[in-house]
């Protein structure tokens, strides 16, 4: 090393750095001094009865200083500028100047004709992107006239049991326009083939096909339970779809590591971050294991996060995230590129902060959680609807919501500078916090053996229970204040709000169709494609390829599942209570 | 002469994955007195109505966030009819709009409970219900 660095010689350069250290100390120890006078006549004046932690039980000091940084909080280490690592204060170099989030609203109900329908709305009212909910059956992989699917046809998703589901679905919706997002997991790469075919029917190749599939199966055994194989080779499949995807359809993002579902299920905002973040380390894991160039697959993984009613710890949550992605990403797995070390999101606000009593109030939970997200830098924000706990939303309750989201776009001025909250002593410590935090369960998961022996042994449905029921048990002891449930009760008896109701119909009409499908398809090419799909799967090949070939002799969607079944056999649950 | 322990059978049908709900209601009414079994997800109204009679239950509590709950909890009454378990109580909860709530009880469902409900409504209607039947089986 040079022993003169801008022609400063290094001691003068060592002086002068430990000058300004003492300086920064002699301000802190006056601070610390004035700190402790104010702390006597705050004690003398006491406060509510209330406590103070956020929604997670993390202490909140009544004040934050400079003091309250660690002594070597650096801006440029733990900040640095948008765009750069560790992104910190954000993924992209001029976040909401150049574009604002994508208003992406998660629907679909009844069968793809209706959905399809409600598809075309959204996107007349100025939402960006689609976002496909599954019914359960199709979330299982079961086809609609399956008799598991009895009772759940289009209930809570739409049912889509084929591509032609999947060609009517976008009927009249160019896909290499509007991108399009899937929640499916368990199926993932049953409904990602169907998606890629539907495309190639409208004469769009794979290559121009921008969204993104959820396909995140770990946080399914940890929390959201819509499994079909056991890890391993549900995991392979994963794999399978980097692999894939980054050859052939560079632009989509073939997973998106999900810490929604996590919390929904009841984990504290650490744990969700860690889960989330330590699944992700997972996949890219096994995605070099296979032999992938960690910064071929890496820069197209994407994640999901929640956004819960404690603002400042949902904000400190998404910096962190950003923080501790960049810094494994370069320093554990060897990472090359910034793209592999950016970490890019999707956001939905708190369902389960959703509450049915005076549910018009949900309005304004979702508000502030949605201003949370935006404050946090996400990429995309689905913002849930106020009759969400009483059955699906009904249209004018899905506006409200995407109108929340452009109210808070065009008249509040977040949007107007870069993560406006850096530098907030609390925000910064809270966000360090999280970091801390997440990574001691980072070490906790490695000593059960990671992600799979955890799954295994039960840790996180565990942990997460804890979790659930340490919130509940506040709520009911009156530690933690929910208006109209524990107090606030005026208006609880006005409680009518209109629903969406979902008969079953759409089970007849799905009925009807699959007959029809069955009927008109080429049988033989049915039998010869499943074949082929059963036979890659043995020889562990790569099981796209013949899987579009099934998809294109339109198998269906439980044929497909049935037949990787054969050779991968089926998850059972391990019961925890 | 020890009190005989309410037994009640949490079960989660159809195939609905959300059981924060079924979880958290279980252990409350372990912690309540309660002898308490889950059946763990995905379960078929035949598996539950099994496992109902195997464990000779006193009450079934359905946790159902689907939209199956005007399938589900009808197919559970009337296998529990058909086995001659009628007088098991049968109740739950989830995403269940009022209407459909009164729909249910018209069929012969008990009380069923929404989101936000405090862990312990749920116990004092068992309770209560159990109280009652024991009245009505000394008188």
């Amino acid at each position: 090393m040079s022993t003169v660095e801008r022609g400063i010689p290094v001691a003068e350069q060592r002086a002068q750095l430990e000058e300004r250290l003492r300086v920064k100390e002699r301000e802190l120890a006056e601070l610390r001094a004035r700190l402790a006078e104010w702390e006597e006549d705050y004690a003398a004046i006491g406060e509510r009865d209330a406590s103070f932690t956020t929604i997670s039980g993390e202490p909140v000091a009544p004040l934050y200083t400079p003091a309250d940084l660690d002594a070597d909080w650096d801006y440029g280490v733990k900040l640095g500028l948008p765009g750069e690592y560790p992104f910190t204060r954000g993924p992209y170099t001029t976040m909401y100047r150049t574009r604002l989030w994508t208003k992406r609203q998660f629907s679909g109900f009844g069968t793809a004709i209706e959905t399809n329908r409600r598809y075309h709305y959204l996107l007349e009212q100025g939402q960006t992107g689609l976002s496909v909910a599954f019914d359960f059956p199709t979330l299982m992989g079961y086809d609609s006239d399956h008799p598991r699917s009895l009772g759940e046809v289009g209930k809570c998703g739409v049912a889509i049991s084929s591509l032609a589901d999947m060609e009517t679905l976008f009927d009249g919706i160019p896909l290499d326009q509007v991108s399009v997002s899937m929640t499916i997991n368990g199926p993932a790469i049953m409904l990602f083939c169907f998606y890629v075919v539907a495309a190639e029917k409208q004469g769009i190749s794979a290559d121009k096909l921008r969204g993104t599939v959820q396909n995140d199966i770990l946080k399914e055994y940890q929390a959201q339970h819509a499994w079909i194989y056991p890890p391993e080779p549900a995991l392979k499949l994963i794999v399978d779809m980097f692999e894939w995807a980054s050859q052939n359809a560079p632009k989509y993002n073939p997973i998106s590591i999900s810490g929604y579902h996590i919390r929904e299920a009841g984990s504290t905002a650490a744990q969700e971050l860690a889960y989330t973040l330590r699944n992700g380390l997972e996949y890219v894991r096994r995605g070099i294991e296979r032999g992938l160039d960690v910064d071929d697959f890496a820069p197209h993984l994407s994640f999901f996060f929640d956004v819960h009613n404690d603002f400042f710890e949902e904000i400190a949550k998404f910096r962190a995230a950003r923080r501790i992605w960049a810094r494994h990403l370069r320093h554990e797995l060897g990472a090359k590129s910034p793209e592999s070390w950016r970490l890019r999101t999707h956001a939905q606000t708190a369902g389960v902060s959703l509450v049915a009593q005076q549910a018009e109030n949900n309005i304004v939970r979702v508000a502030y959680q949605a201003m949370a997200a935006v404050l946090g830098g996400t990429q995309s924000l689905h913002t849930n609807s106020m009759d969400e706990t009483l059955a699906l939303p009904t249209e004018k309750s899905v506006r409200i919501a995407l109108r929340t989201q452009q109210v808070l776009a065009f008249e509040t001025g977040v949007a107007n500078t870069i993560d406006p909250l850096a530098g907030s002593y609390y925000v910064e410590d809270l966000t360090d916090r999280l970091e801390a935090r997440a990574e001691e369960i980072f070490e906790e998961i490695e000593t059960l053996g990671g992600v799979v022996p955890g799954i295994e042994q039960g840790y996180f449905q565990r942990e997460i229970a804890r979790s659930a029921e340490r919130q509940q048990r506040e709520i009911e002891a009156g530690e933690r204040i929910v208006v109209g449930v524990n107090q606030f009760l005026g208006g609880n008896e006005d409680v009518h709000v209109d629903i969406l109701r979902i008969g079953d119909e759409a089970a007849r009409t799905q009925e009807e169709r699959l007959a029809r499908l069955r009927e008109e398809r080429d049988e033989a090419r049915v039998e010869e494609t499943l074949e082929r799909l059963r036979q890659a799967a043995r020889d562990e090949e790569n099981v796209i390829a013949p899987m579009l070939e099934c998809v294109r002799a339109y198998c269906t969607l439980f044929e497909i599942r049935h037949t990787l079944e054969s050779v991968y056999g089926a998850f059972r649950e391990p019961v925890f209570f | 002469m020890a009190e005989r322990k309410i037994r009640v059978l949490v079960a989660k049908p159809g195939l609905d994955g959300h059981d924060r709900g079924a979880k958290v209601m279980a252990s409350a009414m372990r912690d309540a007195g309660f002898e308490v079994i889950y059946t763990g997800l995905h379960q078929t109204p035949e598996m539950i109505v099994n496992a109902a009679i195997q464990e000779d239950v006193d009450v079934v509590a359905l946790s159902i966030l689907s939209g199956a709950h005007m399938t589900l909890f009808p197919r559970v009454l009337e296998l529990l009819r058909a086995e001659a378990a009628d007088q098991v109580l049968l109740t739950g909860g989830g995403i269940i709009p009022e209407e459909d709530m009164a729909a249910l009880q018209e069929l012969g469902v008990g009380r069923l409970f929404g989101p936000g409900t405090p862990t312990t409504d749920p116990i004092e209607y068992i309770r209560g219900w159990s109280a009652e039947r024991e009245a009505a089986e000394r008188a």
